[in-house]
């Protein structure tokens, strides 16, 4: 498969000067939701663990997507992202029926990970890393070597977008916690990510690391990606998401805009004090 | 002063110089200079043609067992069968050979010998998730026995029609008089060097090495490589074994015995980290290089040959040493 085609049409210079707006459209007229899940469902064995959850994400949104630990957040992430199949019900992406067998599949279609581990090589440079498993290559035929110019580039492009202050020469050993997460959130860029699914992302870092990881995070949403934030973190996901959906005990029991709620009535779904709202 | 975004990205950390002095290999490459200076000045056998074509032809076979051991290793992994590999595919070669059949067929069947152990190791190792040290060592065991089978444990120096060919192959020196064993020694770590480098393979390996879970989780074939890596080695402990059949002009059972500890030796005085991840081709050459020019010294220094160990022994320690240190530097 070529990579190459999904990145060569613009730069990312070009992609940043092109869509600052993005997200603001999102919110100002109501666009095709690009992912809408319908009555998805997932148990194994005995065990619900996602219990009829409906929603719907749009283009260039944040959603923070909270719950305590069992709530069933991860298992509906692993829906999204491939890795497990609805017992019932359907997803949808860009009002066609989306159904995932693996990981990559869910790659192709656009939806992007970045795990809470981050899943990076120490031992390779940062331009590396945001490459791993779709290596550019130059050459013809069986005689193609890896492009490294063309990959310090781009990754210097994604970087310079991100304004992280990440070298593509480096090796991520010697990297901060901040410049970490800009690699991991790079690799989401590569292809024209349409959703990013990110899992903890501020679980481990220092209180300025944080504040880096956000603005990320609202860089992705000005290229009009859509972030769904899984996080513990009340204050991350009430400074940067635009809504905030909370699952317990497998069901979705608030689905609101940041505005129209608080940190208090988030944390009362989360423990149960309020049973539901809508 | 003013550093704008763009210029910090574009910046290199380091020189090319500063990248070179930080590397183990590097200081191995200028311990062999050294030794053989010393040796040049010290005694009158070292720098002779006859010495240094020997010296340079007993490099190779660890050599390029080790060049194999590398990509083994780069993953993380061990193949602690490899000497008897190297036993079983000349055994092979010289069975065939001596029942009438052509060269070509004799180093066929070898390679493909090679292959399959190497298909075997690796099956075991990624599809089945057995310990990559158990599974090898129990292949250190099953391949010698069965060069022990094939052969009825005797020993083979008859090679049939093609006979003087195969000599030629591993004893001649066909190009600018440098021998055979040294040309293909160059030539497989120069493929070695490009695929580690240049290749996409040559990355997932590494990435194997750093974070087998990342590799996976960002879409590297984790499982198709781990097999290959182990084919590799098994393919160049063959190689090694054919080259070796024609260099000795006959095979016993005993062929390679206790390699795999002077190639994994080699691999890591030349840089690699048993943890996974760092390894060059050049390393394992170099690695192999000083181990060589260790023992050759000894004998012509009249030292005891039983003090071979406790200097090859020191060497492993030492180069790790220097990596240690640098370490250290770093953490603090």
């Amino acid at each position: 498969m070529d990579f190459k085609i999904a990145v060569s049409g613009r730069s990312w210079g070009e992609r940043a000067a092109a869509e600052p707006q993005a997200g603001k459209q999102g919110e100002a007229r109501r666009l095709v939701a690009v992912l809408e899940l319908t009555n998805i469902s997932k148990h194994f064995g005995a065990i619900q663990a996602v219990n009829d959850v409906s929603l719907s994400i749009e283009p260039g949104q944040v959603v923070g997507l909270m719950g305590d630990n069992g709530a069933g957040k991860s298992t509906l992430v692993k829906m999204i992202a491939g890795n497990f199949r609805p017992s019932h019900g359907t997803m949808q992406m860009d009002g066609k029926e989306l159904i995932l067998h693996k990981p990559v599949e869910a790659r192709q279609h656009g939806i992007e990970i970045v795990h809470q581990d981050l899943a990076l090589c120490n031992n390779l440079t940062a331009a590396a890393n945001v490459y791993l498993g779709r290596e550019l290559r130059r050459g013809v035929g069986p005689f193609r070597i890896l492009d490294y110019a063309a990959m310090y580039k781009r990754a210097g492009q994604i970087f310079a977008v991100l304004k992280s202050e990440t070298r593509p020469r480096d090796l991520v050993k010697q990297m901060s916690g901040g410049q970490r997460q800009a690699v991991a959130i790079a690799r989401t860029m590569l292809s024209q990510a349409k959703i990013v699914l990110m899992d903890e992302p501020t679980a481990a870092i220092s209180v300025r690391q944080v504040a880096e990881v956000l603005n990320l995070i609202r860089h992705l949403r000005d290229q009009g990606i859509a972030v769904v934030l899984i996080s513990h973190r009340m204050p991350d996901v009430f400074d940067v998401a635009d809504r905030v959906i909370v699952m317990r005990r497998g069901r979705k029991v608030a689905d609101k805009t940041i505005a129209s709620s608080s940190p208090e009535e988030v944390t009362g779904l989360i423990t149960g004090a309020i049973e539901q709202v809508s | 002063m003013a550093v704008t975004l763009d210029q910090t990205i574009a910046h290199k950390q380091h020189s090319f110089m500063s990248r070179l002095l930080a590397t183990q290999t590097f200081w191995v490459v200028v311990a062999v200079i050294l030794a053989c200076l010393f040796l040049s000045f010290a005694t009158d056998s070292f720098a002779t043609p006859k010495n240094l074509y020997n010296i340079t032809r007993n490099v190779t076979f660890v050599a390029i067992v080790a060049l194999g051991m590398t990509f083994v290793i780069i993953t993380g992994g061990i193949d602690l069968s490899v000497g008897s590999v190297l036993c079983l595919c000349s055994m092979i070669l010289a069975v065939t050979m001596h029942a009438g059949y052509g060269i070509e067929i004799g180093i066929a069947a070898a390679i493909a010998t090679a292959l399959i152990i190497g298909a075997f190791n690796g099956i075991l190792i990624a599809y089945l998730g057995f310990p990559p040290f158990v599974v090898t060592l129990g292949m250190l065991s099953i391949a010698r026995s069965l060069a022990m089978v094939a052969s009825n444990n005797t020993v083979v120096f008859q090679f049939g029609p093609d006979h003087d060919k195969l000599l030629a192959l591993g004893g001649g020196a066909w190009v600018f008089g440098i021998a055979n064993p040294v040309f293909y020694t160059i030539v497989l770590a120069l493929i070695t060097g490009f695929v580690l480098r240049w290749t996409k393979f040559g990355r997932h390996i590494f990435a194997i090495g750093g974070n087998e879970h990342a590799a996976t989780l960002t879409g590297v074939p984790v499982r198709q490589i781990k097999v290959a890596v182990y084919m590799i080695s098994a393919l160049a402990a063959g190689i090694a074994g054919i080259i070796q059949t024609g260099w000795l002009g006959a095979v016993t059972t005993n062929l390679g015995n206790g390699m795999e500890l002077q190639v994994i030796a080699a691999t890591v005085i030349g840089g690699a980290n048993l943890a996974g991840g760092v390894g060059t081709a050049f390393g394992a050459i170099v690695g192999a290089a000083l181990i060589e020019v260790i023992r050759n010294s000894l004998g012509l220094l009249g030292i005891n040959a039983f003090w071979q160990g406790v200097f090859i022994g020191g060497a492993i320690l030492l180069a790790v040493l220097f990596d240690r240190i640098r370490n250290f530097r770093r953490s603090d």
